[in-house]
């Protein structure tokens, strides 16, 4: 055990863990040059389409020092995006130590401080590494002290390294050997391991990720999950090695993989503890923090056949992604479902796209929303995440929303557009900062809701994609919300009511009205659109019906073509909601969330 | 429904030439016409005795009358001599307004035809152009004349309206001719683009401009306003007959899904459910029949969903709808029901939901509402 290191490599976005990551494995020649490419542990096809980390990857290094001592060195690469921040806390769970990256040109940015607070709540040991020492713009002195300043670490102690060039590996590799320590732990105690991350595969049933504590796994075993008792016998252990690599064994402070013929999907939990059936542990280890969502969303498949189908997919994909939560959700507009909360927008991005991609689900999501307060006469206090559990407009005191605060770095020309933008959106409190010559940081306090709702697009549109974005909770503040309903003919459409700032109420209605207008094809019936708060219309559009279909001659032969053009006429109308006797189709829900302000 | 009576159609597959906007099964060579009845008259021997009682024969095309009188006699003789025919039976034939002669007229009487069907599409020289028909406005009022002094009791008139560039006033005196023709049936079609005909060639090269949708519901809605101030009955969507008894009752058939036989190439016929029909290709109708085997080329046998979505899509058709009980008592049906009331599309009248005229124009879609 002397022999084992557990580190992460955690910091700032883009400041180049997966690139590091890289460097060490190609060092201990775990992957031979022709199979190599950028970003090995980018695996996912979303990963490498964005150029950014979404999930934790583990990869076991053997290391041979230069004393001649072999050692098993557990790297765990981290993503560097806030959204996906419970990935890396996870990961440290696992870890002794970690490599805080910083980037020489870029100095401390908000998540290195984020994730450096994870870490210290660990107790992990902490290497300061300074990287991409090789740009013409690093500064590594003033790196150094925004190091000693910023995060009250000891620079004097910061490596130097270029994971592009490879230059200061060496310092890396040894400064994991002396300053991280070994895992602690007994061999020989009744078993626990921590699970941290998990995948379902269809053949072999999910295989489970996990840090052992103490005690050893072997094939044969017969493990219990301490959460819910189930019981299973191990088929196969062994660790990460760019792929599943066979163990005889796991022993205490290992990380790696057990497969135990798991095929009841709930059974796994991230966050509970293996132990053996017959020696178990006495208590499960303390788990992790539940994710704290910040963004929520319903999820519903297309076609309402396909729930089912869509309630598995959820299950497996939730063993792969702990940050989400989702409970059953109902609408009367668009069936079953599933209420989801996200850690961001790009949390619920990904989401949805996995969910396609790797699930293959026809889904649509509603609008997003976030979590409101709402402080009741009667003193009670509400969180409401969803439109659908707006209290009685009578019975509220008043409501609260959450604050970000947003920093915008955008070219100096830009900063008329910007402001107007951060404005509209009920951005207060500016500040400005001047980075560099010609560039401008814009800091408001904006409500969350603001953000949720395209701000990203109306950005990069103003700024022609030069600005960049980045925002922070800072807490709840008051706030006058209405709930809007849409109806159509006069029925109530679940699915699209939202709760807004009263300010932006009636434009957000009429915006919703003209948006399903161009939306709903014009059908036997005139179709009234109305935005509503309570009993009050603010917005309404109509549809006229069309007049005339109907084909002229229709004889013997004409009528097995009709018919035919009948059924898959229906076939096309699975994907229609009826509301009354309104068909809506899917792309008119997807086309509401969508604003079009130009 | 084995015990209804059936209707009988024979499909004669010949044209002298094609008109622009026609996608109906005929071709030009008229050398096969001796083959061609050969073969229809093994066609007729296949199914003697398969259909109980015909009590509508139907002699359609194609232009029927390109064929020698004698020829025309002669068919009927010998489907009387394969099939139960009944007496009272309405025997109709289509025709083209030129082929009309006297000696023509009087010899379909005598052959027993009841009922004549004239193709004369417009009483104004420039549509009939436009729709390369080959004959003229006078020749129509002609064949009118000719077929009531040979002594046809029940004469229907083809017409069709919603042809590029004609207007509301040239529609309505067309119309209005043929009101004082007085005959004992109208259909008057819209004019479609169908699939691969000249006319497709030309609205798609931009040559020629349909009217919009609304200009087609205006012609409708005259149509019907005017024909019915006349004393016509609108029965179906494009058929208006001067009473209750002169509809088409073979016509009917296929809207009532009662049982009818079609012979001929591309012909159609429906049985307890089933459905089938005849090869598309004089030709091959004509060799495989040589050959002693049957021209049927493909068949389905509906299922229960299928034939409740054709009722519907038929039944929406015709003035007097569908009977209240066949739809199913869910909550979807009534909704829509109601709702189309309300929309003034249907009117619910002694157990049936009836088409209003403004309904008819939207039969496509009202199936929809109940499948
Ligand atoms: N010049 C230079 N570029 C580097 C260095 N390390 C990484 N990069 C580049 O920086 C970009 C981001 O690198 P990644 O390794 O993907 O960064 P990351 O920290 O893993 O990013 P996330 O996982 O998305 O948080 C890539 O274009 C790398 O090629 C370095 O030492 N020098
Ligand atoms: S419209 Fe009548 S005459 Fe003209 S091609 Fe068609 S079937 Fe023949
Ligand atoms: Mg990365």
């Amino acid at each position: 055990m002397q022999q084992i290191r557990n580190f992460s490599i955690i910091a700032h976005i883009d400041h180049g863990k997966s690139t590091l990551a890289d460097r060490l494995i190609q060092r201990v020649g775990l992957i031979d040059e022709r199979q190599f490419h950028d970003q090995l542990l980018d695996t996912m096809d979303i990963e490498r389409e964005r150029g950014i980390t979404i999930k934790s990857q583990t990869v076991a290094l053997p290391y041979r020092a230069d004393d001649g001592t072999e050692y098993e060195l557990n790297l765990i690469d981290t993503p560097g995006h806030v959204d996906f921040s419970y990935e890396v806390s996870r990961a440290l769970a696992s870890c002794e130590g970690v490599l805080l990256l910083v980037d020489a040109a870029q100095g401390v940015e908000a998540q290195t401080l984020g994730n450096l607070y994870a870490a210290m709540e660990h107790n992990l040991e902490i290497i300061p590494v300074i990287n991409k020492i090789d740009l013409p713009s690093a500064d590594i002195d003033r790196v150094r002290e925004e190091i000693e300043v910023e995060l009250g670490l000891d620079a004097e102690h910061a490596l130097l390294c270029s994971a592009k060039t490879g230059a200061g590996i060496d310092e890396v590799f040894k400064a994991i050997i002396e300053r991280i320590p070994p895992p602690t732990g007994t061999p020989d105690k009744p078993l626990t391991a921590l699970i941290f991350d998990a995948q379902y595969d269809q053949f072999r049933g999910t295989i489970v990720s996990c840090r052992v504590f103490d005690g050893t796994v072997r094939p044969g075993d017969t493990i219990r999950f301490m959460s819910n008792g189930a019981v299973y016998r191990v088929e196969e252990v062994g660790v990460f090695r760019l792929r599943l690599e066979k163990r005889q064994e796991l022993s205490a402070g290992e990380v790696g993989y057990i497969i135990a013929g798991i095929k009841n999907i709930s059974d796994t939990r991230v966050g509970d503890t293996i132990t053996h059936h017959e020696h178990p542990a006495p208590e499960p280890l303390r788990g992790f923090k539940e994710p704290k969502p910040m963004v929520f969303s319903s999820i519903y498949p297309i076609a309402s056949d396909d729930y089912q189908s869509l309630a598995e997919a959820m299950e497996k994909y939730k063993l792969n992604d702990a940050a989400l939560v989702y409970q059953k959700d109902s609408s009367a507009a668009l069936g079953q479902g599933f209420r989801c909360g996200f850690l961001g927008l790009l949390h619920l991005e990904i989401v949805q796209e996995r969910l396609e991609r790797e699930y293959n689900q026809s889904i649509i999501m509603t609008a997003p929303s976030v979590q409101y307060k709402f402080f009741l006469k009667n003193g009670q206090e509400l969180s409401v995440d969803n439109p659908h559990y707006y209290p009685d407009p009578g019975s509220i005191q008043r409501a609260e929303e959450p604050y970000v605060k947003i920093s915008i770095i955008i070219p100096e020309r830009y900063m008329g557009a910007v402001m107007k933008l951060c404005v509209d959106r009920r951005g207060v409190n500016p500040h400005f900062h001047y980075p560099s010559p010609g560039r401008i940081e814009v800091n408001f306090d904006m409500p969350l809701a603001e953000i949720i709702y395209d701000f990203y697009d109306r950005l990069k549109s103003v700024t022609q994609g030069y600005g960049s974005f980045d925002y922070d909770f800072i807490g709840y503040r008051e706030s006058d919300l209405v709930k809007v309903d849409i109806l159509v003919n006069h029925e109530k459409v679940d699915a699209l009511s939202l709760i807004v700032h009263r300010d932006n109420a009636r434009q957000r209605a009429l915006q919703i009205c003209e948006r399903l207008k161009e939306e709903i094809p014009r059908q036997l019936f005139k179709i009234i659109i109305q935005g509503a708060i309570g009993g009050t219309i603010i917005a309404r559009s109509t549809i006229n019906p069309y007049r005339k279909d109907v084909t002229a001659k229709c004889y013997g032969g004409d009528i097995t073509r009709k018919r035919k053009l009948l059924e898959k006429q229906k076939e096309g109308k699975k994907r229609m909601k009826m509301i009354g006797a309104v068909e809506i189709p899917q792309r008119a829900f997807i086309a509401v969330l969508k604003s079009k302000e130009d | 429904m084995a015990h209804q009576n059936a209707g009988l159609y024979i499909h004669v597959p010949f044209c002298t030439a094609k008109c622009c906007y026609c996608d109906f099964y005929s071709v030009s060579d008229l050398t096969l016409c001796d083959p061609w009845f050969d073969a229809l008259c093994r066609e007729i021997a296949l199914y003697r005795g398969q259909f109980s009682t015909f009590d509508t024969v139907y002699i359609g095309g194609g232009t029927p009358t390109v064929l020698k009188p004698e020829r025309l006699d002669a068919m009927l003789q010998i489907v009387s001599r394969h099939f139960t025919i009944q007496s009272d039976a309405e025997i109709t034939i289509e025709a083209n307004p030129q082929d009309i002669t006297v000696e023509m007229a009087h010899q379909l009487v005598a052959a027993g035809y009841t009922r004549l069907s004239l193709g004369i599409q417009s009483f104004d020289d420039t549509v009939l152009a436009f729709l390369t028909r080959r004959h003229t406005a006078r020749d129509g009022v002609k064949a009118v004349y000719t077929a009531r002094e040979a002594g046809f009791k029940t004469i229907s008139i083809d017409l069709v309206y919603a042809v590029p560039g004609q207007t509301r006033a040239q529609w309505h005196k067309t119309l209005v001719q043929a009101i004082a023709l007085a005959p004992e049936h109208l259909s008057c079609y819209q004019l479609t683009v169908k699939d691969k005909t000249p006319l497709q060639q030309r609205v798609v090269s931009g040559a020629v401009v349909m009217p919009d949708a609304e200009m087609e519901e205006l012609f409708f809605m005259d149509t019907v306003s005017l024909l019915a101030s006349s004393g016509y009955h609108h029965y179906e969507v494009s058929n208006f007959a001067r009473t209750a008894e002169l509809v088409s009752r073979h016509n009917q058939k296929y809207w009532l899904h009662a049982p009818y036989l079609g012979l001929g190439p591309a012909a159609h016929s429906f049985q307890d459910a089933m459905r089938w029909w005849n090869v598309t290709s004089v030709k091959a109708y004509i060799e495989r029949l040589q050959n002693g085997d049957s021209a049927v080329a493909g068949g389905e046998k509906l299922t229960h969903e299928q034939l409740r979505a054709e009722r519907l899509m038929l039944g929406f058709r015709t003035r007097c709808g569908i009977e209240h009980s066949f739809f199913d008592r869910s909550q979807k049906s009534h909704a829509a029901i109601r709702h189309l009331a309300a929309a003034g599309l249907v009117r619910v009248r002694n157990g049936r939901v009836l088409p209003t005229t403004r309904g008819m124009l939207v039969a496509d879609s009202m199936p929809h509402l109940f499948l």
